[in-house]
């Protein structure tokens, strides 16, 4: 299995690592949802997990920035190693606030959830609750909007709801927000599952001009998608990773028989 | 034989719907037993009250003589009262809804707490006087005041807060609460900056429903001694000397609406029947206002609200 060592994948090794899985278990209470995860992040590159329904794959997307502290009973094992070589450090030890892993990985969800509140103040909430200025705010704000392709639709109903915005303005307008506070790694739930071919096509240009800012890594259904917009894929099979490599030799020729089957369209 | 059967059809057709029939009339007559009662007070009240509504009603203290006897001590008791209720109840009912919700460990403790505060909502308004007496009379003191007016009907409706104060909160979608963890938002944040806001119209429903329920209740008012004849003022709060203000009507005796309404019934002379059906006017006059006022505000806060 490749996804054991992916140290030793030669093509990969200019890359930079910018997070390390190490022998991760999750459970959410009895239940043994993903086994035994090893995988490297690497910086400034997307990863795209892919895998059938229930193959664990957005749940290990949710460990990056221990999301699913948020329920009781859930349980990590193992390592999310992360930042450069010489400091690295265990995201998932209990001795790391969950709050300050999120201050450092942003996250866009499935479906767009932008707060009941102004375009400005959802950009500005993350800055506020860091402490940063009015002026910095203000700039900020200009700043992550014209990132996501936004500015030019909104600057002049920055006070305007952002529930009021089409579904792709308001996904855009979740990735603005993600991306304000620098984040380190950027996690993206299949992010344009929600929305039409249009949006979806703005989404994936942008997520491919982050790449030079941020980190990404993406789960999606889409296997297209995948290929699109990923440099790297991992695919995932029944909690388990099956294989890791680049998106370009999983899908043209995928080293193990469930990954050749799923992304041929066999089954999933 | 066919169209025999097809007969048959149309008789079992007929008598179905006839049975139908029967019962939407059923319905209808159930229906107007409540409507028509309600209707036929409502109206009662106002033709024999409605006329003795002027100024001097609302000005007027309340008097041995019918015609000069007014509700100025009344609604002016009613509204310190419930001011008190308000600052009492509100900061109670809304944190303590916020613990059970958010922060409350979900094990038989608080299924505990949660099955006492659903019961509390339905216990007779009469053991709240109780319970007010021992406690705010003889325990503290406060005697037959505004002010034990004020916090027993505090105590009174609080269930009511905590329980509509859970529900707003816990509509507030998990996709939102998501987002703003995923910023980094510590839990406080979270509910601060998020989940009161998004509920807080249905929260201030809550409160001003609470609030209309204690402006009619007068059992636990006349257990703790409330007095059905004032012919004074409490203090006013404001003063005209320094420092202001004064609490000094926190300690007033005082009546309310419903207790003058309840001592105008209780009188043998008929002309006090139609002072009371008045101040009946008054007290469902206010009741409305309250609450068109709380659906005028769920309106402004849901406005903007959309997931």
């Amino acid at each position: 299995m490749v996804g054991k060592n992916p140290e030793n994948i030669s093509a990969l090794q200019t890359d930079q690592t910018k997070a390390l899985v190490r022998n991760l278990d999750f459970f959410y209470g009895d239940n043994h949802a993903l086994k035994d995860i090893n995988m490297p992040v690497y910086a400034n590159k997307v990863t795209a997990l892919i895998g059938p329904s229930g193959c664990g794959k957005t749940t290990l997307l949710r460990c990056f920035n221990r999301m699913h502290d948020l329920y009781p009973g859930n349980r990590y094992k193992g390592e999310i190693l992360l930042g450069e070589d010489q400091k690295q450090s265990n995201i998932l030890s209990k001795q790391v606030d969950p709050i300050e892993v999120r201050m450092n990985i942003g996250m866009v969800f499935q479906k767009p959830n932008p707060f009941p509140k102004s375009i400005y103040e959802n950009i500005a909430y993350g800055l506020k609750i860091r402490g940063h200025s009015r002026s910095f705010i203000d700039d900020k704000v200009e700043y992550s909007l014209r990132n996501a392709a936004l500015w030019d639709e909104v600057k002049d109903r920055l006070q305007d709801l952002a529930v009021n915005l089409s579904g792709g303005q308001q996904q855009r307008l979740c990735i603005a927000r993600a991306m304000a506070t620098d984040p380190e790694i950027i996690l993206f739930d299949e992010p344009t599952s929600a929305l039409d071919p249009i949006a979806t096509l703005s989404i994936e240009q942008l997520i491919l001009e982050l790449k030079d800012q941020v980190t990404v890594l993406i789960v999606t259904h889409n296997m297209q998608q995948a290929v699109r917009v990923s440099n790297y894929t991992a695919f995932m099979y029944l909690g388990r990773l099956i294989e890791f490599d680049t998106t370009a030799k999983i899908f043209a020729k995928p080293a193990v028989k469930e990954t050749a089957d799923y992304v041929s369209g066999k089954f999933g | 034989m066919k169209s025999e059967s097809a007969k048959d059809v149309h008789k079992l057709i007929a008598w179905a719907k006839l049975w139908q029939a029967g019962f939407i009339i059923l319905g209808v007559l159930s229906l107007l037993v409540g409507i028509v009662t309600l209707v036929a007070l409502l109206a009662d009240m106002f033709i024999k009250g409605g006329p003795l509504i002027s100024w001097r009603f609302f000005t007027s203290f309340p008097s041995r003589n019918a015609e000069e006897a007014g509700i100025l001590s009344a609604w002016v008791g009613s509204l310190l009262v419930m001011f008190v209720t308000a600052l009492a109840a509100i900061p109670l009912g809304i944190a303590s809804g916020i613990y059970l919700e958010e922060y409350a460990r979900k094990n038989w403790i608080a299924d505990l707490i949660e099955i006492n505060v659903a019961n509390l909502a339905g216990v007779p308004s009469i053991i709240y006087g109780l319970l007010a007496l021992g406690l705010f009379v003889y325990a503290f003191h406060l005697g037959d005041t505004v002010l034990t007016a004020g916090l027993t009907l505090a105590i009174l409706v609080l269930p009511v807060v905590i329980v509509t104060t859970r529900e707003a909160i816990r509509a507030v979608p998990s996709s939102i609460r998501e987002a703003s963890y995923a910023l980094g938002s510590s839990k406080w944040q979270t509910i601060r900056s998020h989940v009161l806001p998004y509920g807080m119209g249905g929260i201030l429903t809550g409160v001003i429903v609470a609030l209309s329920r204690a402006i009619g209740e007068t059992a636990p008012l006349i257990t703790i001694g409330a007095l059905t004849f004032i012919a004074f003022l409490p203090d006013s709060p404001v003063q005209s000397q320094f420092p202001y203000i004064s609490f000094a009507w926190l300690m007033s005796p005082f009546t309310v609406l419903p207790i003058q309404m309840f001592n105008w019934v209780s009188r043998p002379q008929p002309e006090f029947q139609l002072n009371a059906a008045a101040a009946g006017v008054v007290l469902v006059g206010m009741t409305l206002l309250v609450n068109g006022l709380a659906i005028y505000l769920r309106y402004q806060f849901r406005k903007g609200i959309k997931w």
